[in-house]
Order: structure tokens, then C-alpha cells, then sequence
């Protein structure tokens, strides 16, 4: 054992930076023994499922959208599903084709912003993209550029890039018409190049040689990709629908943190997010996607979380490549969205957010009235593994000095993209060293 | 206070300080978070064309969602999103204000409370209630308020998002060394400019355009659908007047226009107190500050 392990040290950084939210990161060496790693999330509760009671069927789209400005069609096509679940209601192939057209948008800007702006810098030694961009120029241009067309996109059929106007229960306010879609092919096929360099140039960052063991979760669709539909699944053989959701997930609330932790039932901790996304449902990519994960150096599953900026580099490329090809074959949905009419009951929904699987389950009074609203954010399912593998990262790397070692757990912590705001947010990292 | 002035010739801001010394740097930004969602610090990252250009011509001193580097105090000019729901934040927002000299409200939950100020017509003990199961392990204060309600606030930008031009306009007037542009006028003229046909008028959709400060560019209308007043009253705002004709005309029933008044910009006294116009509130015993009128 070193000398610095025999002693107590802490070491703060006062606060994590470049996810989104606020928390703190409190780990205890004692003998060269992880003893304790919390994850405190403080970022205020804002109390949505409270807020949600009493108001109308309608706007939980608009209203669960401001959980998270990063992801807010996430929110808006879980808050639909559900409430369209309790109503009765199926939309069409054109609804759903055009909600994931939307979901494509926030994908591609949401992975381009973490790729580039936040989780670059850690794998290349800056503080910050902008200190980056004097090193790189190109690159960081070629995210903004990729991440502008996310943005583009969602502006054209949300309406807004962030928390956009046009989705509602039963669809959307209007459906875009068919030349406004195409004006977003040409920037799009530049994004799809970008995207490929983007895959080439993660590939060949260094990655620490660390594997975690978590199982993993995520929606699988019999066809596509999953993004906004699909039933939840598991490498350890879960197979289920919305409606079980709450069955197999059990939320708990811990004294360190605003968000509450999920485990599986029975089962423990699971991960959900791009690794889990992709490590189920690899024969879903496009062959493009597939090829480039693979130059990449990517398996068709993937366990080190380290390589997590890959996958999301592969799935932008994926996101790019399913907006053209929907674009390519789209029909305005006519009428642009589905009669709703309200009904006492209970609905359960879900989609994938950029972070990992997102579920909201409502339960409606017959005038539509909401009673009671259930919310589940990725970064909650993903808090338990996150510690796990701070605990086993830390133990497997006390040589580093304290520097070093803090440089990577936050670098750790953000593998996972955490969405703090979602989960409730400050990530401040304290390693306290002992014998 | 800080001010600024030219600088545009250099590119680089000038600044005196209280004691009268010209200060020649780039002006030092810092961008603030509290009880929000991220969207209007994204918003910044979200100026894709402009930002490395921003960069240059600013110090990003702390951008926690975008750097770990941080420079320490004072700021120039300090963007601050989110409300005050806790002690810590009221705390904050007053140490924040000692080093910023100018200091921004950006959004909707820092210039008037955010979704979460509905707690404010609630009892947030029920509401910590409903969600966690340890209610005893929070700490929050028993509503979410606007900045103004703790500290002096130089500019307000508006919006659940703000708007990027917004945005680029205060910053690039800043280091101009003049006062930003902003509209004051209701949404109505920007439909009128766009060229929108009026939803309410046209389809009886009940809309809160008329009311609602411009600046996001009309864009419920533009699908179809109501404003739904994500920037808040605009200055010359007659609510009372509107929620007439929505009764009147269009139906509509008061919860509906309580709900459709109380959202973004709940803590908006032209918003929030919506109970003393609407009729929702006359009926015998109503406190006004119930949870069941939402």
C-alpha cells in the first residue's frame, strides 16, 4: 500500500461540470478499499409528478417537456404514449413516423452536445470544448455543424429546437408539408459525413480498459431501432410492455440524493442508455452504421462505459441516416393528429431517451383530469450503476494520484451523460483516502 | 454598478469601475444555474455559428455545463436561469449579484418562477409528499420565485426557452456599450408580421397571444395552435379583458383558463393571480391558493 492510502485525504473539486445538472460525488477510501461512493444529487426538486394533479390530459407534453431542456421530445413522446395508452387511442405509421423524424432531431443534437461540447474534452485533456476548439478547430466546428442540424430538424417539425410547440396528445398542431422536409435533405447528407467522421474520430481516442457487468436494459422494436417504441428487454431475458413496468422497477429514495434510485425487482442494479441500445439491439443499425461501428473498433455489444462517446457517435450516425430515410418516404399524416377523447383510467408509456429509457405512467379522471402522474428519467435508472462503477474504477486505480484519479471519475460519472435536471442535480466529487 | 461602454472597435470590452479605472480586457461571462431544466443555458451552446465568435470576444469565466476551468470573481456580466426554490439558492443568487455587474435573467424561471412556482398556489409539504418517500430528507423553500424577488436584476430575457436572437442581442448590445432591443409588444404583432391568420378569431382557438409578451417569433400560431404564453405578460397586458372573451366567446370553462394562465410564468402576478378575473375563484371558502383550482 502507498503512503498516500495510509492517510486521509480529501480531495473537492467543488463541482462537477459539463453534465447537465447539479450533484456531488462523495467517495471513501479506507486500506485501499472503496468503502463508500454516493452520488448526491441537489439539484432542487421541482416536484412534476406533484404539479401534474389536477391538470388536463393535454398538457403533460408541454409541461413534463421542461423536466429537461436537453431532452424534451423524450418527455413529450413518453407523456403521449401514456396518455394515449389510458384514452384508448393508436396513432398511425404516419403519426409515428413523423414522431420519430422528431425524436431523430433530438438525438442527433442531444449526442453531437455530448460527444463534442462535454465529454470530448475529457478524453483529450481540456477543460472545455471552447479550449478545444484553439487545438481543433475543424472538430469542434464539425460538431456544431452536426448538432445544428439535430437543431434544424427539430425547429422544422417541432417548431422549436428546445421544448418544441407542435406535439400534442393524438400528434402533432401540423404536420410539415413534404418541401419543407426536403430543404432539411442537403444539410442532412453533410451531417451524415460529419456523423461518419465523428464515429472515426471517438474510435481513436484512448480508452481506460474497464468493463462493468450491469444488466442491461432497453426497448427493442421487431424491426427498427428503438427510439419510440418497442418493449423493454434485457440481456438476463426481461421481456415486457409498458403496463409491467412498475412490476419489475422499484424506485427508492436515498438520504444523498433529490432523485430516487430504480433497481429491478429481484434483480438489482441495470443500466439503460446507448451501450445497453446498442449492445441489444445491434442488428436494428443501419449497415453503415453497423460497418462504422465495427472500423471503430466496436463489437456488436459493448461493456466499457469508456467507449459509451462511441456508440453515441454510432447512433448519431444512425439518427442522420433515419431522417433522411423518412424524409425519403414521407406522407404529411392526414388529419396531423388523432381525435383523443378523455376517459377514466390508467396509461403507461415509454420511449428512449438520448440518456436511456424514459417512463411516465398517468391516471386520468373521465373529464380527463389528471390524478396521479409517475415519472422515471434514465438518470435515476443509471444512478446505481454510475456509483458501481465509480467504486470498482476507484479500487482498480488508487495509484493515480488524486489529480489523476479525479480527472477520470468525473470522466466516469459523465460516460453515463447524466442528465441531473432529469433525475432531479452539482456533481462535487470529495475522495476521502484512509487506512 | 458596472457599465459598459464601447468597445466594439477592438472587440475587446471596456469597463470602468467604481473607483473611475478603465479596465482593458475581454469582459468575463459567467452563466448561472439554479431551479430549471438547462434549457436556457442550452440555448447559448445552441448559437452553433455564433458561439466560437462569442469566445472570443468574451471570457467564458464559469459555464459549468460547458467547462471545468472556472475563473474566479467578479463577472462582468453574469447569465442567471432558474428560479429560487431553496434556502441554499436564496443564499446564492444574493453572493452572485455581489460579483456581477450586470447581471441577466435568463428565462422563464428567472424572471417569473418557472412551472415549479405553481407549488406557490400549493402546499409544498403535499407536494414533497407525493413524490418522495422521505419528504424530511428536502430542503426547500414553500415557493419557487423570480430573481427579482431577491436581487436587483439589470435585464430580463424572457421565454421557456429564451430566444437565441434575444440572447445574442443582449450580449452583442452589452459589448456595444448600448441598451438591448427588446420587444415589449404582445405576440399579436408578430403573427401580423408573419403573416399568421388569427387562430381565434378564424377558428375560436382560445389564445393567449394578445397578452403575451413578443419575442419568440409566434410560433403556437404558426402550427395552429394557441400561444400558450411561455414569455410571460407583456407590458400593457389586459388579462382580465381576455379571459372575458375566452368565457364569452369561445366557452371556455374557468379551470381551463386558470390551467392555460398558470404554467411557465406562474409567478407572473398578471398570470398567477389569473383567480381574481377568471370566476374560478368565488366560491365560498376558496382560499384562492388551493391545489385543487389548478
Amino acid at each position: 500500500m502507498s503512503s498516500e492510502d495510509r492517510e486521509l485525504r480529501r480531495i473537492s473539486v467543488g463541482a462537477l461540470a459539463r453534465v447537465e445538472g447539479e450533484g456531488a460525488m462523495r467517495v471513501r477510501v479506507h486500506g485501499g478499499k472503496v468503502e463508500e461512493v454516493a452520488l448526491d444529487i441537489y439539484e432542487p426538486p421541482r416536484f412534476f409528478e406533484a404539479l401534474l394533479r389536477g391538470r388536463s390530459y393535454t398538457e403533460p407534453p408541454d409541461i413534463t417537456a421542461r423536466i429537461c431542456g436537453i431532452c424534451p421530445v423524450a418527455y413529450q413522446t413518453s407523456a403521449v404514449h401514456a396518455i394515449e395508452d389510458a384514452c384508448g387511442v393508436e396513432v398511425d405509421t404516419s403519426v409515428r413516423a413523423l414522431r420519430r423524424l422528431l425524436y431523430c432531431g433530438e438525438w442527433i443534437q442531444s449526442h453531437a452536445l455530448h460527444i463534442y461540447l462535454l465529454h470530448a474534452p475529457d478524453f483529450l485533456g481540456y477543460e472545455s470544448a471552447l479550449e478545444l476548439a484553439k487545438v481543433v478547430p475543424d472538430a469542434v466546428q464539425r460538431g456544431l455543424a452536426l448538432k445544428k442540424a439535430g437543431n434544424d430538424l427539430m425547429t422544422v417539425v417541432g417548431g422549436r429546437a428546445v421544448h418544441p410547440v407542435n406535439v400534442r396528445v393524438g400528434g402533432f398542431y401540423r404536420a410539415p408539408s413534404r418541401s419543407e422536409l426536403e430543404a432539411l435533405v442537403e444539410p442532412l447528407q453533410r451531417a451524415l459525413e460529419a456523423a461518419e467522421e465523428t464515429v472515426r474520430w471517438v474510435g481513436g481516442f484512448t480508452f481506460p480498459d474497464f468493463e462493468h457487468d450491469h444488466e442491461y436494459v432497453a426497448l427493442h422494436h421487431e424491426r427498427d431501432y428503438p427510439m419510440e417504441a418497442g418493449r423493454m428487454v434485457s440481456d438476463r431475458g426481461l421481456d415486457i410492455g409498458p403496463a409491467e413496468f412498475e412490476d419489475h422497477v422499484e424506485e427508492s429514495h436515498v438520504e444523498h440524493s433529490n432523485a430516487l434510485h430504480a433497481v429491478l425487482r429481484g434483480r438489482g442494479t441495470y443500466m439503460t442508455g446507448p451501450l445497453a441500445r446498442y449492445s441489444l439491439n445491434f442488428d436494428r443499425l443501419s449497415s453503415r452504421a453497423r460497418e462504422a461501428a465495427h472500423d471503430a473498433g466496436l463489437g456488436e455489444s459493448c461493456r466499457n462505459p469508456f467507449q459509451s462517446i462511441v456508440v453515441r457517435a454510432v447512433e448519431t450516425l444512425y439518427a442522420v441516416e433515419e431522417a433522411l430515410s423518412i424524409i425519403g418516404s414521407y406522407r404529411p399524416p392526414r388529419p396531423s393528429a388523432h381525435p383523443v377523447a378523455p376517459r377514466a383510467g390508467r396509461g403507461c408509456g415509454w420511449s428512449e431517451a438520448p440518456r436511456g429509457l424514459l417512463y411516465h405512467r398517468y391516471t386520468l379522471a373521465d373529464d380527463g383530469t389528471i390524478e396521479d402522474a409517475v415519472i422515471v428519467p434514465p438518470t435515476s435508472q443509471n444512478q446505481r450503476a454510475v456509483e458501481d462503477d465509480l467504486a470498482r474504477f476507484v479500487e482498480a486505480h488508487l495509484d493515480l494520484d488524486d489529480q489523476a484519479l479525479t480527472w477520470q471519475c468525473e470522466q466516469a460519472i459523465r460516460n453515463y451523460d447524466p442528465c441531473i435536471s432529469c433525475a432531479t442535480h452539482f456533481l462535487q466529487l470529495d475522495v476521502e483516502r484512509r487506512a | 454598478m458596472t457599465t459598459f461602454r464601447h468597445g466594439a472597435d477592438s472587440g475587446r470590452g471596456e469597463r470602468t469601475d467604481g473607483h473611475g479605472e478603465t479596465v482593458r480586457r475581454r469582459p468575463r461571462l459567467a452563466v448561472w444555474k439554479f431551479s430549471s431544466c438547462d434549457g436556457c443555458q442550452l440555448t447559448l451552446l445552441a448559437c452553433e455559428e455564433e458561439l466560437l465568435t462569442l469566445a472570443d470576444r468574451l471570457e467564458v469565466a464559469y459555464f459549468l455545463e460547458a467547462s471545468s476551468a472556472v475563473v474566479e470573481g467578479p463577472y462582468d456580466i453574469s447569465l442567471v436561469e432558474g428560479s429560487i426554490t431553496t434556502p441554499e439558492e436564496a443564499e446564492r443568487i444574493e453572493r452572485i449579484r455581489r460579483e456581477s455587474g450586470f447581471l441577466i435573467a435568463i428565462g422563464a424561471c428567472a424572471t417569473a418562477g418557472g412551472i415549479q412556482s405553481l407549488r406557490n398556489y400549493a402546499d409544498v409539504d403535499a407536494y414533497a409528499r407525493a413524490v418522495y418517500a422521505h419528504p424530511d430528507y428536502l430542503d426547500v423553500l414553500p415557493t419557487a420565485t423570480p430573481l427579482s424577488e431577491h436581487v436587483k436584476v439589470d435585464l430580463e430575457l424572457r421565454g421557456c426557452p429564451i430566444a437565441k436572437e434575444q440572447l445574442l442581442e443582449a450580449v452583442g448590445a452589452l459589448l456595444h456599450g448600448r441598451r438591448p432591443s427588446l420587444p415589449t409588444v404582445s405576440v399579436c404583432q408578430e403573427c401580423k408580421r408573419r403573416g399568421t391568420p388569427c387562430v381565434m378569431v378564424g377558428r375560436g382557438v382560445p389564445c393567449l397571444g394578445p397578452v403575451t409578451q413578443a419575442g419568440c417569433g409566434a410560433l403556437c400560431p404558426a402550427v395552429g395552435r394557441g400561444c400558450y404564453g411561455c414569455f410571460g405578460p407583456a407590458e400593457s397586458a389586459n388579462v382580465p379583458s381576455l379571459m372575458r372573451w375566452w368565457r364569452d366567446e369561445l366557452g371556455v370553462d374557468p379551470r381551463a383558463t386558470m390551467r392555460a394562465l398558470r404554467t411557465f410564468n406562474a409567478a407572473a402576478p398578471a398570470f398567477g393571480r389569473a383567480e381574481a378575473f377568471t370566476g374560478a375563484d368565488t366560491r365560498p371558502g376558496s382560499s384562492g391558493r388551493g391545489e385543487h383550482e389548478l
